[in-house]
């Protein structure tokens, strides 16, 4: 065992135990939050940090799930956590027919077009769309998920439920980013003529990721919908993507553990300096500026990929 | 049949016709020069062939079937791989990775198999890699495949291209002029290994300026100017032509000579 995992144990082990530890309802539901937005994070990550596909509407794909998962817990009684997946694949399904046209733009065109996307969803959502979605008061009253019979209501019981669904995606995108799907989107990230004039069909990769990005948004939404029982338009707006995207950017883009400290760092930092909140939106601006000055790939970049036999070297022209 | 044959090819660009009916084929385990002055259309051809451009008129036939408005990646995947005129290799990834991506259109595992990282997937990552060293043995940059490809120096990120092409498997390879920017040395190393990957079956379409390598390099030259072919034979056919030696090679008698001794370098 490296000194590397060793910090990672420690860390696990200790977050492990927080609710045990810290029976403080305050606290614990600070962490639910930072686990929710480091899977909607990470999720992002797959566009953003991956692709280096701007997309700045990424609670469109979170609404979609949460409010998914809502329509089908309140109004055909399935089991929350047995609509997880559903919502999921509507996220995934509404990428697949919106991004589909948009793919091709580039950079600040991108964008815009992903603002517009986000947009379009929130106020479609206030307007009661197709009667489902109950305008600007949104959902309420919507069941506690229910784990092998333990009905799942308080923070520490969603601590784990949250924390395990990350763990999981942890698991799951990270081998991903070890394979040649990662490396596929890290090319397209580089060059795109070069990846698509190496054999990589990039409008197909560019696709597979905002569709990913969008599932696991998708699950994530339901995640919240069960937290929080009542969803509204106002918790899927414009600030949302900014923050989830500033998350993936200042944390390291294309780095998992960049995105958790992400994470941690906007979504806990602010709930620490509670008194100054309203210097709050300051305080991230400057943050952002420094950091595209002095640290432009993120507080945690990503590292290079490990290969059997290969030496990793740095520097010198070879 | 031949591996690769334009017929009647025609691209125009708004008004101009950069390439305006142009035939020729490659065949199968030769080493063929496209030449022509600057911006006779030598790219554009390049680009038709490779997917990236779609000709107005007129049809590309790799192996029999055509490849006309096929996207670049189903080209390389039918098996004709390219290099680029200006150096475009991944810059901020290591030299393994820049090879691996000629691997992709070759390996089969998808999203679910990665993540569950199956025996299959992780066969075919390590088969991938092995490809991979292969192909930075045979150009001599094993040594740097952990370093950044752009902490290579000008000459060798041209033989990392070299390489990533050539680990999507082609049987035909497509070089945009790969001795641009190398050195004496260095263009003699290249002349060596278009001469191997010529050995190992694959059949080379070389697009330079170097006259030097290109007469010592190619079996048969195809000319182009203003789009049009002028030309078309082995190399001292080609050099011997007037329209060419008019057209291309320079219209001072000095110049000439110095380009048939096949040492000069391009009046252009």
């Amino acid at each position: 065992m490296n000194q590397k995992h060793v910090i990672l144990s420690i860390l696990l082990a200790f977050f492990a135990c927080f609710p045990v530890l810290f029976d403080n309802p305050y606290w614990i539901g600070v962490l639910n939050d930072i686990w929710l937005y480091a899977i909607l994070g990470l999720s992002l990550n797959w566009i953003v940090g991956h692709t280096g596909l701007f997309n700045l509407g990424h609670a469109a794909y979170y609404a979609v799930g949460a409010y998914t998962a809502a329509i089908l817990a309140t109004r055909y009684n399935v089991p929350i956590l047995w609509a997880m997946p559903l919502s999921g694949l509507a996220a995934g399904l509404f990428a697949l027919i919106v991004a589909r046209p948009i793919i091709h733009l580039r950079g600040d065109y991108l964008a815009i077009v992903t603002i517009g996307v986000g947009e379009i969803v929130r106020i479609a959502l206030e307007n009661d769309v197709f009667g489902l979605t109950g305008g600007s008061n949104g959902i309420f009253g919507i069941p506690r998920p229910e784990f092998f019979d333990i009905r799942i209501r308080r923070p520490w019981q969603f601590y784990y439920l949250i924390g395990g669904f990350l763990l999981l995606t942890i698991w799951f995108f990270y081998r991903l980013e070890q394979s040649r799907f990662g490396r596929a989107l890290n090319y397209i990230k580089e060059d795109d003529t070069a990846a698509e004039g190496s054999g990589i069909p990039t409008a197909y990769y560019k696709l597979a990721a905002f569709v990913i990005g969008a599932v696991w948004a998708g699950m994530a939404g339901t995640l919240f919908a069960a937290k929080m029982s009542t969803i509204s338009p106002g918790s899927f707006n414009f600030w949302e993507s900014v923050l989830v995207f500033a998350i993936v950017i200042l944390g390291g883009a294309g780095s998992i553990p960049g995105v958790i400290l992400g994470a941690f760092l906007l979504v806990g930092l602010p709930e620490i300096f509670r008194n100054f909140a309203d210097a709050r939106m300051l305080f991230f601006g400057a943050a952002m500026v420094l950091m595209m000055i002095f640290r432009n790939k993120g507080l945690l970049p990503p590292l290079v990929r490990k290969y059997a036999g290969v030496v990793r070297k740095r520097g010198g022209l070879a | 049949m031949s591996l690769l044959s334009l017929e009647k090819v025609v691209k125009t660009f708004g008004g101009l016709t950069a390439v305006n009916r142009v035939s020729f084929s490659v065949e199968a385990g030769s080493v063929v020069g496209l030449i022509g002055p600057n911006g006779a259309g030598k790219t554009t051809v390049f680009n038709l062939i490779t997917g990236n451009y779609t000709p107005d008129s007129g049809d590309i036939r790799f192996n029999g079937v055509s490849i006309r408005g096929k996207k670049p990646h189903k080209i390389v995947e039918m098996g004709i791989a390219r290099t680029f005129q200006s150096i475009r290799l991944f810059q901020n990834m290591p030299v393994v990775e820049n090879v691996l991506a000629g691997c992709h259109c070759r390996m089969k595992s998808g999203i679910f198999a990665s993540m569950l990282r199956t025996p299959g997937q992780k066969r075919e990552e390590k088969q991938a890699l092995e490809t991979a060293r292969k192909m930075l043995e045979f150009v001599g940059l094993w040594e740097q495949a952990g370093l950044l490809a752009s902490n290579l120096s000008y000459g060798k990120q041209r033989l990392l291209e070299i390489a990533r092409a050539l680990a999507s498997g082609p049987e035909l390879l497509i070089l945009d002029e790969p001795a641009g920017g190398m050195n004496d040395q260095e263009t003699a190393e290249l002349l060596t290994l278009i001469r191997e990957i010529g050995k190992m079956g694959i059949t080379v379409l070389l697009i330079e300026h170097d006259m030097g390598l290109v007469m010592r390099a190619c079996e048969k030259l195809v000319v182009i100017e203003y789009g049009t072919k002028i030309a078309e034979g082995g190399p001292e056919e080609v050099k011997n032509n007037p329209r060419v030696i008019e057209a291309y090679l320079g219209v001072e008698e000095e110049e000439c000579e110095e380009i048939r001794n096949g040492d000069g370098e391009s009046p252009c």
